[in-house]
């Protein structure tokens, strides 16, 4: 008994160590602790939101009919809108909107694909063969382009649109769990759970998957930034969120009868995309230097 | 494996995931909630017209003999029928198809040749500035809304700055020329029509620029990484022992072993830019796939939607297998099979 605790504790330390330098290489490359302060100020603005926003009801759609079109100023820093609306308000309160969709596509799709490829990875035989057409048949086509035709069947909103773009977006991820899961169902602890009468379940979520989180965690922080940009087109293209919700895209497409004569109008949206995808750019470009060492030698 | 079979082989293995793809379009698009009919015969049609629509185009009947209709017609050619325009669905796209595919194959090319030395770059300068300018570089560009920077640029380039013209892929006043390919650049030189040729490079060269950036980071990314992996075999020592020079080793010898991996990267990026493709044609009211796309699944018209579906599908399928060819070519080594 006090034996296999020590085990345990020493597997546990061994961990932490690995954890520890994994830390350690993260925080020696720059860049990526850029893309983390980056995205520390992107969390800090959406919870302040209704803070900072100076009119944060112009988020539900209030309207300025007196202040229509104008330039950024100290009044309105990025400029109003055609009904007078704050861009920076809007801005602001879609912050947190826009961390929601990434977050919600990007559960979604892991939950999808990790449970998809783990089976068909462990179960094999023609279970997994079915399961690969599947996914292949989602990765014939370019995930806009079904994500646009699901939205669309769905209705135009931003529930759909997230829905659509993670019944598109979890291929990537079952064949990523495929390949951990078929080369960890070989390893001889797994063949030790199953001597000592462990059942599918309990060898597939307690031993394997636990073993293969690392890389479908890199693959979720690389992606956010990009469901972030596909749900912002979708919104762009007027499938997404609908009028007045501050959903980015929408924001754009809203702007671009008065660009470029009312430039703010577009812009601002536009940067704020900018600088959300980057920062969760630079974060998985450093992640995936930390855990797969072969990439950045 | 004789490659003939090889190919063969190839194509007979895309056949039931292509018929998996109709059925998932087919289902997409049969699950609508909306009421398509309803909106394309208007908000004033009594239930007679509505189902006199239902039967024209065949949606009063249960849903697999639907299937089996949509299926025979695509095999004969028939893609179905725009509930709004009523245009035939593939008349529309082999009017509108060669412009996506010209506007994506030339935002592939200067992905390429933008991407690929810039890996080279990194590669040779590992982890000194060039190396640290280009990934800094690719990952900004990459993380800009395509649609946005294109409105940015267009307003830039074309309109402060005159340099280039605002969108479209000619100007009204200059005929297109006869349509072989329906790619204007191939077009117009196979007819030695120089100054057309000129134009629509010109019309072509913003929006295929912002549409590059999309691809420019993996494709550096991947030649990076695969180069410098090539560059620490054993017969890069033994060349630079005898004495064969640095860029010699570099572009004859490295590069060509680091290739297959990035050949990979930009035929995958050639299905993405497409997709991406769908943004950038509605900035530049370029008239392809996309701004059809776009009107089509904003009207709930399916019968477009699908067949753009399928078509991605067929594409993406046709550039797979041709880069599986090319791999063979590149190097002897891989063995069909």
């Amino acid at each position: 008994m006090a034996e296999s605790q020590d085990k345990r504790k020493e597997a546990r330390s061994a961990r932490w160590e690995n954890i520890a330098r994994g830390l350690y290489r993260f925080r020696s490359n720059r860049l990526s602790m850029l893309g983390l302060l980056m995205l520390i100020f992107i969390l800090l603005v959406a919870i302040f939101a209704p803070v900072i926003a100076p009119y944060p009801e112009d988020a539900a759609g209030k309207t300025r009919v007196t202040a229509r079109l104008q330039p950024p100023s100290t009044e309105f820093a990025f400029g109003t809108d055609k009904i007078g609306r704050d861009i920076f308000s809007r801005v602001v309160m879609g912050t947190g909107l826009a961390l929601q969709v990434g977050t919600v596509i990007i559960l979604l799709a892991t939950t999808i694909g990790v449970t998809i490829g783990a089976v068909s990875g462990y179960a094999g035989g023609w279970l997994d063969d079915l399961l690969m057409r599947i996914t292949d048949i989602f990765l014939t086509v370019p995930a806009l382009v079904l994500a646009i035709a699901i939205s669309a069947a769905l209705g135009k909103g931003i529930i759909n649109t997230m829905i659509g773009i993670s019944l598109v977006w979890w291929p990537g991820f079952a064949r990523l769990t495929r390949s951990l899961v078929l080369s960890l169902r070989e390893e001889p602890f797994v063949e030790a759970a199953y001597g000592i009468g462990a059942g599918h379940m309990r060898i597939i979520f307690r031993h394997i998957l636990p073993n293969a989180v690392s890389p479908i965690i890199i693959k979720m922080t690389t992606d956010f930034g990009f469901a972030v940009l596909t749900a912002a087109a979708l919104g762009f293209i007027g499938l997404g969120a609908q009028p007045p919700t501050p959903e980015w895209g929408a924001m754009i497409n809203d702007g671009r009868r008065y660009f470029p004569d009312e430039w703010w109008i577009a812009t601002f949206p536009g940067l704020a995309i900018w600088l959300m995808v980057f920062s969760w750019n630079l974060i998985g470009d450093g992640l995936r230097d930390v855990l797969d060492p072969r990439s950045r030698r | 494996m004789n490659i003939r079979f090889y190919i063969l082989r190839r194509i007979a293995l895309v056949i039931p995931t292509l018929i998996g793809l109709s059925i998932l379009t087919f289902s997409i698009a049969r699950i609508v909630p909306g009421d398509p009919v309803g909106l394309a015969a208007g908000p004033r049609a009594t239930e007679e017209i509505k189902e006199a629509f239902r039967r024209e185009f065949g949606l009063d009947q249960p849903l697999p003999i639907q299937y089996i209709n949509y299926m025979t017609g695509l095999f004969r050619g028939d893609w179905g029928e725009s509930l709004y325009t009523r245009r035939a669905v593939i008349n529309d796209l082999r009017v509108y198809w060669p412009a996506t595919l010209e506007l994506t194959t030339a935002a592939v090319v200067i992905a390429t040749v933008l991407g690929v030395p810039a890996g080279v770059i990194s590669a040779m300068y590992r982890n000194r500035l060039p190396d640290h300018v280009a990934r800094v570089l690719s990952l900004f560009f990459v993380s800009f809304p395509s649609f946005w920077l294109a409105m940015i640029f267009q307003t830039w380039f074309a309109r402060d700055l005159g340099l280039f013209p605002i969108g479209k892929r000619l100007p009204v006043l200059v005929s297109p020329p006869a349509p072989t390919t329906g790619l204007f650049l191939i077009d117009s030189l196979v007819q030695l029509d120089l100054e057309t040729f000129l134009i629509s490079l010109r019309h072509l060269f913003i929006p295929a620029l912002v549409l590059s950036f999309g691809a420019f980071a993996s494709i550096t990314r991947i030649t990076r990484a695969s180069m410098v992996e090539a560059l620490e075999k054993d017969f890069v020592r033994m060349e630079r022992a005898i004495g064969i020079p640095y860029r010699v080793i570099i572009f004859k010898y490295v590069l060509r072993n680091a290739l297959i991996a990035t050949i990979t990267v930009i035929s995958l990026n050639f299905g993405w830019l497409m997709a991406g493709a769908i943004l950038i044609e509605t900035i530049f009211d370029w008239p392809g796939l996309g701004l059809y796309a776009v009107e089509a699944s904003l009207s709930l018209d399916f019968q477009p939607i699908m067949g753009i579906a399928i078509l991605y599908g067929v594409v993406f399928s046709v550039v797979n297998i041709l880069t599986d060819i090319v791999y063979g070519i590149l190097d002897p080594r891989i063995r069909y099979g």
